[in-house]
């Protein structure tokens, strides 16, 4: 099975393979934050719906949402980030993921961006 | 002006730099029609020793708890405070320092805020603390919000033997929320029963200990109906010395700790500044409001401390912090933090010991007076009397006779069930003339 | 010229006092207590507490010396914008300690404390005359406290006429306490857009403004240092759709004296007395927040409050049926200690005083910013208030941040300005000298920064971001502190 990643205007990637989306923030998203000292994830069995906050991403100075990009039941969260939160501005968009869901309705990426549209972005708001 | 340093030379010559000729000019953004022209109508400046004289004047009209025998609590107590603690915190480099915002320059701050936590956390039995809310009735309100945030419920039930204020400052934080109160009736004869009040919806329960009217509880069985129905149990201590006599909190299974510090450093100040004390589990860490200080090492790896944890707060978070607080309470803290270190372990537990022998003597005592029904099992430093008269004409009798005796329950709690009770608190300042001179006063008036 | 000396002698480290401690040893006589049956039931205390104790001279060396650890306006410049870091006067702290305010009873009988209650109805009387306000609630414990004291006074009176309003409307240069306030009250925060000059975009707040409003939450002078020059037509834009003026008085003491709030049409606003009236701020408080309140708000104050019957003063603190007050904030009547001080600061000025007091502080900021405004880039066009609101595009390019430069004062002796704040501008500078500046010590001052200017700008980088070199602590690792946190000392097992 094919995977494919999409990218959010909230500088969040989605990875879909078959009915699963990994999400995690992008490489430029960490470098916005700085050095991440906490993350608060959500729980395995969560319906979420497009655009709600999911979880939550903390530096020293700031505390961001992350959003889900899609709807969907969260399957499992990155427990590995608990205990390194360093992942997250080490490895962004692989090891440091936040949490898998389950598709809910896979019509909801089209409205999301592949990698050149948003390379296009960031070169145009960063 | 003696506050003032620049002389009108100085004044004209920085005009001069800034390019404009007057002051007024530097005014300009103000609506011509709203800047004063003149004086608003207040007395003139005064000199060091004329604003002496008027206040001295207005202080000498009031009756000092030193000058007289003082058997006031409530919520607030009166106890000797050793002349270094006031010393101490006038330092400037304490007193006139800000916010502990820029570490390198604020250790001295920041590193008796991490003694003060440590203290805070080991006196009520709990894991960690934060450093200081207004006072313990705030800390109060704001653990029945963390509840909320912790259980994601809204029931919080309080009970009869809270402060009847520290209750309405409950009421008021959480007037326009959609939290449920559940006000339990005044606990005068004993701790009131709150175990079979808890069910599914219950955020917290609110106790007391010793409560309000002076009840000491073990509060172990409590702790354990909650936890079975995942409620947070919240214990609030208004007398601070009582920890070095009764179990803690902590020891108790309490999940929040609040408490006020005044009884440690502090003065009676008519009601404030105090300090609000406030300790939780580690696990709830960071949902607790206010200040936290943290352990941390400088690029040269020596031990330091700076505040942390701040993205809780409302300077990173804004509408969605865990609270709005800013300010803490930090002189007061200092205030309580040197004082447990001159105490420590021993002078606590003796000072502790000490006041609760004057509450058993003066209890006795005044159990002795015809018609006087002290109302107590258990206690402290502070318990109930009824008397065969209204508490609050007793009351202004034995000022009158220059006497402190007491707070009638009905100040706090009106209505002519509580119209005959007052609440008597010694502490270790109580000495046997003074309760002698009390209880000899109370047999001539009653 | 510039104002350290690098002697460091007088530098001792200290340990903590669960190191040098010990739970046997006391710095506090007490007698043994009398034979005694105990009446703590079954609740009594077995376990040691651990609690370290020291003599007394072991506890003063030990706070003497962490008091060396710290900066304070008693030392030097401490131009914390925002903040308002003025001299303290030593007058304020002797007349707090006098028995008869130090040494009484919140619930004592009230007929042993009319000086004590005569000396907050005259606080009152201060406060509203200056301010142009008919009343004002003095309970509050702090600024923020204040503040939602005026929203609630709000929120009550909008809703004793059986109207729920839901949105606060809060200028996105506000204090972070704003929002945080408006949310505690259970309102919806909708910020409004500053515009170029750094006021309130007043055709977006009018776009915002609805029947839905209940208030506007706005800081005059802002905390960009600027008065906000349209303040008549937002009062009136406000109340023309029954919003609530909240006005956040963090910044009173830039025109103390020659404006009232009142006659800007504002309904409540907070008065810091540790601000403006120079009650010291204690390395973070105790701080006392009194709410000035309109005619429209007055009735809505919340418990307690002083009445007078004749010639004697009462406190109100229980509520009757007919009052519409909103309830209480806190147990007691307020920061009575701090009321005191602020009182001895306001007669020892005067009426003629105070407004000096706006005016030097006013003249000081503008003569910082005019003479540092060729090297360091100045956001907005002068005149300002009572601060000076730098950005970093002079640091464009140099390799030196805010934080960096920020820090290099601190080697050069001073605290440094309030950084990143306001969050209108980026990364910016806020200076506030307050009226306690000398010419000279300003002179000296602008000498400094403007040689760490020049410094950044030529390229002399490593001394900015390796300082501060010459503090008790070099740059400390915060991201170690929040990522496992230490809060409390612990046993070593």
């Amino acid at each position: 099975m094919s995977e494919k990643i999409y990218y959010t205007k909230e500088h969040e990637w989605v990875r879909v393979e078959g009915n699963i989306a990994t999400i995690g923030i992008t490489d430029f998203a960490q470098s916005q934050l700085g050095d991440v000292v906490f993350v608060e994830l959500p729980e395995a069995g969560r319906d979420l719906k497009a655009g709600e906050a999911a979880a939550v991403v903390e530096s020293v100075k700031a505390a961001s949402e992350v959003f889900a990009p899609v709807s969907g039941k969260v399957t499992q969260a990155n427990e590995a980030l608990v205990d390194s939160f360093s992942l997250i501005n080490e490895a962004p968009e692989s090891d440091g993921w936040f949490f898998k869901l389950e598709l809910a309705n896979t019509g909801e990426l089209g409205g999301l961006m592949d990698r050149a549209a948003y390379d296009d972005f960031l070169k145009e708001h960063a | 002006m003696r506050y003032l340093p620049l002389s009108d030379g100085d004044r004209a010559a920085m005009l001069a730099r800034i390019g404009v000729s007057r002051i007024d000019d530097l005014y300009r953004d103000v609506p011509a029609s709203v800047l004063l022209e003149k004086p608003v109508n207040l007395p003139p400046a005064q000199g060091e020793m004329a604003v002496e004289r008027a206040l001295s004047r207005l202080s000498a009209r009031n009756m000092a708890a030193g000058s007289a025998p003082f058997f006031v609590g409530a919520g607030a107590y009166k106890h000797h405070v050793p002349a270094s603690v006031d010393h101490l915190i006038q330092r400037g480099e304490f007193l006139t320092s800000y916010t502990p915002y820029q570490p390198e320059i604020a250790q001295g701050t920041l590193q008796y805020l991490f003694e003060f936590q440590s203290q805070v956390a080991m006196l009520t039995g709990m894991e960690v603390a934060n450093a200081s809310m207004y006072d313990g009735s705030t800390a109060c309100a704001e653990a029945v919000l963390m509840a909320r945030r912790v259980t994601k419920r809204k029931k919080a039930i309080l009970s009869g033997g809270l402060h009847p204020q520290y209750a309405d400052v409950v009421k008021t934080a959480t007037a326009f929320t959609d939290d449920e109160l559940i006000i339990n009736p005044p606990a005068v004869a004993g701790p009131d029963d709150l175990a079979t009040l808890i069910d599914g919806e219950t955020s917290c329960v609110v106790v007391q200990n010793p409560s309000f009217f002076g009840h000491v509880a073990d509060l172990r069985l409590l702790a354990q109906a909650a936890q079975e129905k995942g409620a947070l149990l919240i214990v609030v201590v208004t007398e601070a010395v009582s920890l070095g006599a009764v179990m803690s909190p902590g020891e108790m299974g309490a999940d929040i700790v609040v408490g006020e510090g005044q009884s440690i450093g502090n003065g009676l100040t008519f009601g404030g500044p105090y300090l609000g004390l406030f300790a939780t589990r580690q696990k709830y860490m960071r949902q607790m409001p206010g200040r936290l200080c943290g352990e941390t090492v400088d690029v040269d790896g020596r031990r330091g401390y700076v505040l942390t944890l701040s993205t809780r707060e409302q300077h990173i978070r804004r509408e969605k912090a865990t609270s709005n607080i800013c300010t803490n309470s930090g002189l007061c803290s200092l205030a309580f933090t040197i004082h447990l270190t001159l105490l420590g372990e021993a002078g606590l537990r003796r000072l502790a010991a000490l006041n609760h022998e004057r509450a058993c003597r003066l209890a006795e005592a005044l159990s002795a007076l015809p018609g006087v029904t002290v109302l107590n099992d258990t206690f402290f430093n502070e318990f109930t009397v009824r008397l065969p008269r209204a508490a609050s004409d007793v009351v202004e009798e034995l000022a009158a006779r220059g006497i402190l005796g007491g707070v009638p329950v009905s100040r706090l709690l009106p209505g002519q069930a509580f119209a005959d009770l007052l609440l008597v608190a010694a502490t270790e300042t109580a000495g046997d003339e003074d309760q002698d001179a009390f209880v000899a006063a109370l047999r001539e008036i009653l | 010229m510039t104002s350290v000396s690098t002697h460091f002698a007088l530098d001792h480290e200290e340990a903590l006092i669960f190191d040098i401690g010990d739970t046997k040893r006391s710095g506090v006589d007490l007698p043994s207590p009398a034979a005694h049956k105990s009446r703590l039931g079954n609740a009594a205390r077995t376990a040691e507490i651990g609690l370290p104790g020291l003599s007394e001279p072991e506890a003063v060396r030990h706070y003497t010396r962490l008091s060396r650890k710290n900066y304070a306006i008693d030392m030097g410049v401490f131009p914390l914008g925002s903040c308002t870091m003025k001299h303290n006067p030593r007058l304020n702290e002797k007349m707090a300690r006098l028995p008869g305010f130090a040494d009484i009873h919140p619930l004592q009988p009230m007929s042993t404390v009319q000086g004590a209650l005569e000396l907050m109805e005259l606080l009152a009387h201060w406060l509203t005359t200056l301010t142009g306000m008919p009343a004002v609630a003095l309970s509050p414990k702090a600024g923020a406290h204040g503040e939602l004291c005026g929203l609630m006074a709000i929120r009550a009176a909008h809703e004793a006429r059986g109207d729920a309003r839901k949105v606060v409307l809060v200028p996105e240069s506000a204090h972070g306490t704003n929002p945080a306030t408006a949310a505690l009250c259970g309102y919806e925060v909708k910020s409004i857009p500053a515009n170029a000059r750094g006021r309130v975009d007043v055709e977006a707040l009018k776009a915002a403004l609805s029947p839905d409003v209940a208030a506007l939450m706005l800081t005059n002078p802002n905390t960009c240092g600027l008065f906000e020059n349209e303040i008549l037509t937002i009062a009136k834009a406000v109340h023309d759709v029954g919003a609530y003026f909240y006005c956040d008085g963090a910044n009173f003491n830039a025109i103390v004296g020659r404006v009232r709030p009142g006659d800007l049409g504002v309904d409540a606003m907070h008065i810091n007395l540790h601000k403006t009236f120079s009650t010291p701020h204690g390395g973070g408080g105790p701080g006392s927040g009194p709410v000035v309140l309109s005619a429209a708000l007055q009735s809505f104050a919340p418990l307690p409050y002083v009445v007078r019957d004749g010639e004697q003063l009462r406190l109100v603190e229980q509520r009757d049926a007919a009052a519409q007050n909103f309830g209480r904030l806190s147990a007691f009547h307020g920061q009575m200690g701090m009321f005191v001080r602020a009182l001895a600061y306001m007669m020892s000025h005067g009426a003629n005083g105070l407004r000096r007091v706006a005016e030097d502080a006013v003249l000081n900021a503008n003569y910082v910013l005019a003479s540092l405004k060729d090297v360091m880039s100045a956001s907005f066009e002068g005149p300002c208030m009572h601060e000076a609101l730098f950005d970093d595009r002079f640091l464009k390019d140099t390799g030196v941040s805010t934080l960096d430069f920020a820090k290099a004062m601190i080697d050069a002796g001073y605290h440094p300005m309030t950084m990143y704040f306001p969050l209108v501008v980026h990364g910016a500078l806020l200076i506030e000298p307050t009226e306690s500046e000398s010419k000279a010590s300003l002179d000296t001052f602008i000498a400094d920064l403007r040689e760490l200017a020049l410094a950044a700008k030529a390229g002399d980088v490593e001394r900015f971001t390796a300082a501060p070199t010459r503090a008790p602590r070099r740059r400390l690792d915060e991201t170690q502190a929040a990522r496992k946190p230490v809060l409390r000392w612990e046993k070593q097992a």
